[in-house]
């Protein structure tokens, strides 16, 4: 049955009246921006910002935390996910609740409990020296990543055969570690690098974490910024949108090529 | 390899021993220790830890005096702020995500129109925090975009009427930002879910649109929708950022009382910050109790 003229005619106007509500603040950010110099449009605030060392050092602190965060979460998840499936299925369900638990728990109260835990009163001060804190960090935002990355690795690992593939590779003498690093990895590939991407996306901009263990990342820099500044946080904006557009799209397209592969083979 | 025997279904596997097969799945939970170790220490313990310190005064002692000081006006109006834009923002992304992914999927649209969508939805429900807030002074602010061009070319003050961006309504409309898509990405599978044959065996026995709708769409798709506005509302009564970086400390929710507190803006009270954070894991953790409790519902009415 097709739509009738009527219900196509709502379906446009939704579309259309959506589109605005999500098109118009980045429209308004974006003329925002330029505005900085008093004699028309310009780049101005751009350049301001991407020259301000403040920009360039919690930018490259915040990659490289979430670079650590992925390599951290996926040593974590992928293995785990791995043995869940082969060993343990029983143990599926509370897996999966744990893995949910950091969309229950906001992150505010997790950072909390962190500072309570790990502060210099706590049995283990990691928040003593910047290098102990950075580690909390990292192991705070993959806790915030767990709920995307394992449920990337768990679906990219129900889609091949696990137990042949392991039990082939057992036959072979493979031992776990090879069995990991030579067939598990390879065949996620896909699904690791969607998780990665959105982890990415989702480190950058974080703020509560790296704002209340007072390290200098991204997050606080805006927030600092915007505090202070009239026309570079709408510049900032319009980069963070980038950044998180490409992350994104990457994911895009990564899944994409496996979508095709996959068609490839029926 | 002993710890692969009790995968396969060979006879040996059944006439194992029993030392042996305990030493299996002991080397089974070792599998999965390092996880289990983690999430200990870095989501269980922390919070249970808080939950703890809830009932405790500065000295460690028992105490309710934390619980009772919820119920200070200050830090009752602000639960009841959060609890409103939460509950506002999550009714109105789920029926406007709705719409769109309706739209988008069953509206009988141009084939570009659904993936585009999506991929935008997978950018928007990440666009929080404080970039957003950004992107929302810019168009609603005092000097925004859109203030400025009401006031233009349609006499429209915003401001004069009432409106502010740091206000209830401001920063429900900033929250639905990252709402509608995220709605948008939850329901999309339910929608496709719906058959064409059912609204041709609706028309067939002579049923209007809004028989279909009343007595076919709505029911399936209510579990999927209540359970997704309850996750909508956890999203929103956690998130910090956004409200923080448009309105600085000055609006009296949850999360901000929170930040102060640890932050140590106000006066320094660590236990009452137990308690606002045990109020807050009370909220979102029945709102997700009833999403799981409501998804586990439509999964068995689906098979």
């Amino acid at each position: 049955m097709k739509p009738t003229a009527t219900s196509r005619l709502g379906a446009w106007i939704a579309i259309v009246l959506g589109s605005g509500y999500f098109l118009l603040p980045l429209i308004a950010t974006f003329e925002f921006s330029l505005k900085m110099k008093r004699d028309g449009y310009s780049f101005e605030a751009y350049k301001t910002v991407l020259t301000d060392p403040g920009f360039q050092a919690s930018f490259a602190y915040s990659a490289l935390l979430a670079l650590l965060t992925i390599l951290v979460g996926i040593v974590l998840v992928v293995p785990t996910a791995f043995w869940v499936q082969l060993k343990l299925p029983r143990l599926r369900p509370l897996i999966e609740f744990i893995t949910l638990l950091p969309l229950v728990i906001p992150a505010i109260v997790l950072v909390f409990g962190y500072l309570r835990l790990y502060g210099s009163g706590g049995w283990l001060p990691l928040t003593g020296n910047e290098r102990g804190t950075d580690l909390l960090l990292v192991f705070g935002y993959v806790t915030l990543a767990l709920p995307y990355l394992y449920r990337a690795v768990d679906t990219g690992l129900s889609a091949i055969d696990v137990r042949s593939l392991t039990e082939a590779a057992q036959s072979l003498g493979s031992g776990w570690f090879d069995i990991l690093r030579l067939v598990i990895f390879p065949n996620l590939k896909t699904a690791i690098l969607s998780g990665a991407f959105l982890t990415f996306a989702i480190v950058i901009g974080e703020f509560t974490l790296a704002s209340l263990l007072a390290r200098p990342a991204f997050g606080p820099y805006l927030q600092l910024i915007g505090a202070n500044r009239a026309y570079e946080p709408a510049a900032l904006a319009i980069i963070a949108f980038l950044v998180t557009w490409a992350a994104m799209g990457l994911m895009q397209v990564v899944s994409r090529n496996r979508a095709a592969l996959g068609a490839d083979e029926h | 390899m002993s710890a692969s025997s009790e995968s396969m279904p060979t006879p040996t596997s059944r006439t194992a021993s029993p030392p042996s097969a305990a030493r299996a799945s002991l080397l089974s939970w070792l599998g999965v220790a390092p996880f289990l170790a983690f999430a200990l220490l870095f989501l269980i313990l922390p919070t249970v830890l808080l939950m703890a310190g809830a009932f405790q005064d500065a000295q460690g002692h028992f105490t309710l005096n934390n619980i009772v000081r919820l119920f200070d006006d200050n830090i009752v109006s602000a639960y009841k702020i959060s609890l409103e834009i939460s509950a506002a923002s999550a009714i109105l992304g789920t029926l406007l995500g709705l719409l769109l992914a309706l739209a988008a999927i069953r509206g009988g649209l141009p084939a570009w129109i659904r993936p585009t969508l999506t991929t935008f939805s997978g950018v928007a429900s990440n666009f929080a925090g404080i970039p957003l807030a950004f992107a929302f002074l810019s168009t609603l602010g005092r000097m925004g975009l859109v203030t400025m061009l009401l006031r233009k070319y349609l006499d429209v003050d915003l401001y004069a009427s009432g409106f502010s961006i740091l206000s209830f309504a401001g920063l429900t409309l900033t929250y639905l930002y990252f709402q509608i898509p995220l709605m948008v990405l939850i329901i999309a599978p339910a929608v496709e879910g719906l058959k064409d044959e059912w609204r041709e065996a609706c028309e067939s026995l002579g049923g209007s649109a809004l028989a279909y709708w009343r007595h076919i769409a709505l029911p399936v798709l209510w579990p999927s929708m209540v359970g997704a506005a309850l996750l909508l509302f956890a999203n929103a009564f956690g998130a910090v950022a956004t409200a923080y970086a448009l309105t600085g400390s000055s609006l009296n929710i949850v999360t901000i009382l929170l930040y102060a507190q640890i932050h140590g803006d106000v006066l320094h009270d660590q236990n009452l910050g137990y308690a606002l954070a045990l109020g807050m894991v009370l909220i979102t953790g029945s709102a997700n109790a009833g999403y799981i409790w409501l998804r586990k519902r439509s999964q068995r009415e689906a098979a």
